[in-house]
């Protein structure tokens, strides 16, 4: 595939009046990668993603496509598509209509972009429906046909905003898997903004983790997971304890807590609690501790672990961890937003 | 049970309505269809079937062809009036229903302007037509002010009195019944289309052409059918603006019946009808085909 581009963002602003949604980023995404722009709503991810689109002017910095600079093109220009929220298909043109829109605006004549539309409908499996409005297509299948009219154009950069959120739990884990397979299959980057922590570990090859306005913090799904570098991200990403201690605070994975009972002897930092709750999830137990400092905690562990200690609702328990497991967090200025990432 | 409830609720709701239409518009045009078809002489209509009220509207315009007789010379005036009304009140009122709907952002903007839009409505007819003497008469403002500016010598007649004043007057009038369901089309446009068209490439125009105006259509028609209906029965501002020079179908009608030839009225009656009907098909079906392409 020759259609391959690195898409870099350079100091880029977006200002709404005298608010600014989004505040100087710098981001470079490889050619070719599954990029998750994730964050809280109102962080800027949703206005990213429209500048890189060409739909909202960039108050300053540029935005480059490959060696070209293409901040002031339209979004034709640009050589990215963009697969709309709600997938703003065309409700008067059926679905092959829709999908060779982008063509017909070329002047390509009707046979020629009719084929090249069927193409891209067999791509999205949508083939036998070619002649159906959108009003007639299931919300699954609607989202195949914005699929197959973005990549008409043969797009180097594909731009969904929001994609899964229309769809209920169960096709929105299958269209999770056809969206990561699309992109293996075609080699062109995806640039996806969602606020569900968990659809970016499973899609993203680079998560970009946004609050108010500034990149939170970019990397694999598992170097975010791992090691968290604020408390904010931490929180968000979900599954971690965040505990103060000393001058420090730290950040520890819910399934490397320890839960001691008070009569042991315990080394180095925890915390005492009572357990508040006790849930059986399938393949680990969550056990809800309220610490005497305040702090919250969720221990995760699995069913022969808990089994050991034979702990139950109302115990007092001393909270430990291992000093290889705990991650000291960087300050920030928004560690106090206490968003949970559970969506 | 509750499903012949549920419809007989139905036909309660809608039963005010189709009572009315039937007793009030469906019998009386049926009336007026048979009346077409009945004998007349000088003072009174006799029911026996004859098809004179048809006859005696069209005598000698079939010997006249292929100049056209002064029947059908009426009928192709008004509907020639009938189609600068329309093309001018669908070009004006497209415009601002777009204006409304994709320009103007706050709700109560759009209400303020629409309200805006009805202002002509507020003075009858007379009141107007004496309104616009003193501006488009032969001593009236502009051709006064022409005049000493120098760019014309002699006032220009054709500004009141005539086919340019009568459609000035329809156009000020029902440019509102093509604004109100274009916009109200209009407002039901997602604006994430025209965005999704952007970004697919389509221009301004493009995206005007094969986007807004297919999904503007039920209202364009709708506000076709307002104008088109009532132009072509209209025989009061015709008259008015016309200064009583300029016969129109509608016109005609009212002559017949105030020489109480109701049978000839009837028939003319029924042939506007069937000419209005035609229009307003050739148009749906017109604007049918433009979907298709």
């Amino acid at each position: 595939m020759i259609s391959k581009a690195t898409l870099e963002l350079v100091n880029v602003s977006k200002r709404f009046g005298s608010t600014t949604a989004v505040d100087g980023i710098n981001l470079k995404i490889p050619a070719g990668s599954y990029c998750c722009l994730l964050g809280p709503s109102g962080c800027g991810k949703t206005s990213t993603l429209r500048m890189i689109a060409g739909h909202e002017s960039v108050t300053s910095g540029d935005i480059l496509v490959g060696a070209n600079n293409v901040t002031d093109l339209p979004p034709a220009g640009r050589n990215t598509a963009m697969m709309f929220q709600s997938y703003a298909l065309f409700p008067h043109l059926s679905v092959l209509d829709n999908v060779a829109f982008a063509l017909k605006m070329r002047s390509i004549d009707k046979e020629e972009r009719h084929a090249e539309a069927r193409k891209l409908l067999a791509l999205v499996d949508m083939q036998a429906y070619e002649q159906r409005l959108p009003a007639q297509l299931s919300g699954g299948q609607q989202q195949r046909v914005a699929l197959a009219r973005a990549l008409i154009t043969k797009p180097q950069i594909l731009l969904l905003d929001e994609p899964l959120s229309a769809l209920d739990p169960f096709l929105r884990l299958r269209m999770r898997a056809e969206l990561k397979r699309l992109q293996r299959e075609l080699g062109i980057t995806f640039i996806h903004v969602t606020h569900g922590q968990d659809e970016a570990m499973a899609l993203a090859d680079l998560v970009v983790l946004m609050n108010a306005g500034k990149i939170e913090q970019q990397g694999t799904p598992r170097e975010i997971f791992n090691h968290p570098k604020t408390e904010f991200v931490a929180k968000f990403i979900g599954g971690h304890a965040v505990i103060r201690a000393g001058d420090e605070t730290l950040a520890i994975r819910n399934d490397r807590l320890i839960l001691n009972a008070p009569s042991a002897g315990v080394s180095g930092d925890f915390i005492a609690g009572t357990i508040t709750e006790i849930e059986y999830q399938g393949t680990f137990i969550r056990v809800s501790i309220a610490g005497e400092n305040g702090t919250d905690l969720a221990a995760e562990l699995s069913e022969t672990e808990f089994d050991q200690t034979g702990h139950s609702v109302g115990d007092r328990v001393l909270v430990s961890w291992n000093a290889a497991n705990a991650h000291v967090l960087g300050a920030t200025p928004f560690a106090t937003v206490s968003t949970a990432g559970a969506a | 049970m509750t499903k012949d409830r549920n419809s007989f609720i139905a036909w309660l709701q809608a039963g005010p309505m189709m009572l009315v239409f039937v007793a009030f518009f469906l019998l009386p045009l049926v009336f007026v269809v048979i009346v077409s078809a009945w004998d007349y002489n000088e003072y009174e209509m006799l029911p026996a079937l004859s098809f004179r009220g048809y006859t005696d509207t069209f005598e000698g315009c079939i010997a006249q062809l292929p100049d056209l007789c002064t029947i059908l010379k009426t009928y192709a005036k008004t509907v020639k009036l009938c189609f600068l009304t329309w093309a001018i009140t669908l070009t004006i009122g497209f415009t601002i229903a777009y204006f409304l709907a994709f320009h103007v952002r706050s709700k109560t903007w759009q209400i303020v302007l629409s309200l805006l839009c009805t202002i002509p409505f507020w003075t009858s007819n007379v009141i107007r037509m004496i309104a616009w003497v003193p501006l488009l008469g032969r001593n009236g403002l502009i051709n006064q002010g022409l005049i000493d500016l120098g760019l014309i010598k002699v006032p220009m007649e054709w500004l009141l009195f005539s086919e340019f004043s009568v459609v000035l007057a329809f156009v000020h009038l029902f440019t509102f019944f093509m604004v109100v369901p274009i916009f109200n089309s209009m407002i039901r446009i997602d604006p994430k289309l025209v965005e999704a068209a952007y970004d697919a490439g389509a221009t301004g125009f493009q995206t005007l052409i094969n986007i807004i105006i297919p999904l503007a259509k039920p209202g364009i028609v709708i506000g076709s059918i307002f104008v088109i209906t009532i132009v072509m029965g209209d025989f009061v501002t015709i008259g008015v603006m016309g200064g009583q020079q300029i016969a129109s179908a509608g016109k005609i009608i009212e002559t017949r019946l105030n020489a109480l030839q109701f049978p000839a009225a009837a028939a003319n009656a029924v042939i506007l009808l069937g000419i209005t009907i035609v229009i307003i098909s050739a148009l749906t079906r017109l604007v049918d085909i433009r979907k298709e392409l």
